[in-house]
């Protein structure tokens, strides 16, 4: 469905953030992509959706392609059209306005009233407790409910494929597990998602592959299972070194280290 | 203001009720210009985050063009004859509006995007080159002497209780009100929640499909149409008895306190400080005269509004009604 293939970004010119990065993210499923901060997640994210231009990125190679059409170079506007929606990292949500008017904005590209509406509806019942907080400004929300509106805004364009960046950042555990089931039910209604996170325990259990990024390209993929029986990955993303073993001081000042995955 | 009349009315009997009235009135309706002018400047900086220094010079445009196609060419009217002469009248000033609203558009598309993404600084800079531009070839269309508007109110007047008001006065405010409440209604449509939405947050915004660049046209049509408006009705009796002139475009300048006052960022801001200046610049060159305040010298009434200012700075410097940010982190 989405295919990015050997995508090249350049930041003001000079700064080369992503080399050559390839994933693929097939029709109704969960696709997470890993990586620590820096890795270029989000300029990923920035290249599929056309908002490099306003950062000063620029598309040096390759393409992205969504349904075999692409899709590097259009306007931002026109990708939201084609299908694919995007929850921007820390929400983003629009503080000054009310819930009913962000999940709005969100259903800007869409001007048959009949389907908004569905979408609102959909959006409610997903989340239950905006219902009640409809006419609230998003600002006072708590934090997870404002991540829920970030979603349920992104829903109202009834996109294919959803693009999640980092959605449970800073998020209780609690809301983290909600977050997860609610991905997981948008996912079993039909779209696509593709979950760019750093909490790769949770992201890699709901997956149908992973993808794991260094330094703007990917360094390992997989099935989740492969994944997270990687030493490296169990390292770097759960913290884990075995079963319940305690670190020493070396294995801490071992795991600082800086990494290369490639060398 | 009841109570304010009869403090007055029992300590200078009628005479001071009339004055005070009279102040207040034309007050209200210099207000209601200063009200329109900070609205127009108040929607280009919510939306685009620039403040719109080429305002001035768009009302003045506003106000040749409507003197031009009401006195000039009798446009529309000539086709309509059938009409009373008022709504000619009104018809000529719609389509000024109408041309300087495409004006604004215009000058969006070939000055300002392009400048999307650069410092907001450079772009504030266009909008002063904008300025002397507009200004200069504004000048120039109106020539040397001022034009009148012919408007069908000339310098009539009505009585509304102890007050004269002006018949332009009142259409001002009406004009004004009508103003207010179409903005606000825009504001709850699908482009409306969308130009808030842009101004809030342009990344965003652009995430959710909306375009930036359509709601920036938007903004600037928009406010230069309310420019228009507001320079038609500055260029009349009793602000200008002839008509429009080349200070026309300088006295947009004059809002500045008012969006300042009102807070940057608010509508509500704009209005409401545009009615407090008008209403303090009156009442300071009604009351401050005489003997007693000889000493602050001649049109000391123009200083107030910006007193007003830097009391009010002093204590929200943000505005009566701007943001301070909202954050949840």
């Amino acid at each position: 469905m989405l295919e990015v293939a050997n995508l090249e970004v350049v930041y003001n010119d000079v700064v080369l953030v992503l080399r050559g990065l390839s994933l693929n993210v097939p029709d109704g499923e969960i696709i997470a992509l890993l990586g620590a901060n820096g890795a270029g997640k989000t300029t990923t994210l920035r290249a599929i959706t056309g908002i490099l231009d306003i950062h000063e990125g620029d598309i040096t190679k390759g393409s992205v392609a969504f349904d075999g059409e692409r899709i590097d170079g259009k306007d931002p506007a026109a990708i939201v059209k084609m299908g694919i929606a995007q929850v921007l990292e820390g929400r983003r949500i629009f503080a000054e306005m009310t819930v009913d008017d962000n999940l709005r904005t969100g259903a800007f590209t869409n001007s048959n009233k009949a389907s908004v509406a569905a979408a609102h509806e959909r959006v409610m019942d997903l989340f239950p407790v905006l219902q009640g907080r409809r006419k609230d400004t998003a600002g006072y929300l708590s934090g997870g409910e404002q991540q829920m509106l970030a979603i349920g805004r992104a829903l109202m364009a009834d996109p294919r494929l959803l693009i999640l960046d980092e959605p449970t950042l800073g998020l209780a555990p609690m809301l983290v597990q909600q977050i997860r089931d609610i991905i997981v039910d948008i996912n079993r209604q039909g779209t696509s998602v593709l979950l760019i996170e750093q909490n790769a325990n949770m992201a890699l259990s709901i997956a149908n592959y992973g993808y794991i990024m260094e330094t703007g390209k990917v360094v390992m993929d997989g099935d989740p299972q492969k994944l997270l029986g990687d030493e490296d990955v169990k390292e770097f993303y759960l913290g884990l070194h075995g079963e319940g073993e305690r670190k020493s001081f070396r294995d801490v000042k071992h795991y600082k280290r800086r990494k290369r995955w490639l060398s | 203001m009841i109570s304010g009349l009869l403090v007055f009315a029992q300590a200078g009997g009628q005479e001071a009720v009339d004055k005070f009235a009279n102040a207040t009135s034309s007050g209200i309706a210099l207000g209601a210009i200063y009200a329109l002018l900070a609205l127009g400047l108040v929607l280009i900086y919510k939306a685009t985050q620039v403040l719109n220094f080429a305002h001035g010079a768009l009302a003045a445009l506003g106000a040749f063009f409507a003197a031009y196609l009401a006195t000039v060419i009798n446009f529309p009217g000539r086709y309509v004859t059938f009409l009373p002469t008022t709504m000619q009248w009104i018809l000529s000033a719609l389509v000024a509006v109408l041309i300087t609203a495409v004006v604004g558009l215009v000058l969006e598309r070939l000055a300002i995007r392009p400048m999307i993404g650069e410092p907001l600084f450079s772009v504030v800079m266009i909008t002063i080159a904008l300025d002397i531009v507009i200004r200069t070839i504004t000048d120039d269309f109106i020539g040397s002497s001022p034009r009148p508007l012919g408007d069908p109110w000339g310098a009539d007047v009505v009585n509304i209780g102890p007050a004269i008001v002006a018949k332009t006065e009142i259409a001002t405010l009406l004009v004004t009100i009508i103003c207010l409440v179409g903005i606000a209604l825009f504001f709850r449509t699908r482009y409306g929640v969308a130009m808030r939405a842009t101004a809030f947050d342009q990344e965003a915004a652009m995430a959710q499909g909306i375009s930036a660049g359509r709601i920036f046209a938007m903004a600037w049509a928009i406010g230069a149409g309310l420019a228009a408006v507001a320079g038609i009705f500055s260029s009349m009796f009793p602000r200008a008895s002839i008509g429009v002139s080349g200070g026309t475009a300088f006295f947009a300048f004059r809002a500045l306190p008012a969006i300042v006052i009102g807070g940057l960022d608010s509508i509500t801001g704009a209005v409401v400080g545009g009615f407090i200046v008008g209403l303090v610049e009156t009442y300071a060159g009604v009351y401050l005269t005489g003997a007693t305040w000889s000493f602050l010298g001649l049109g000391f009434s123009g200083v107030m509004p910006y007193l007003v200012m830097l009391v009010v700075l002093l204590i929200r410097p943000y505005g009566l009604f701007g943001t301070e940010e909202i954050r949840r982190v």
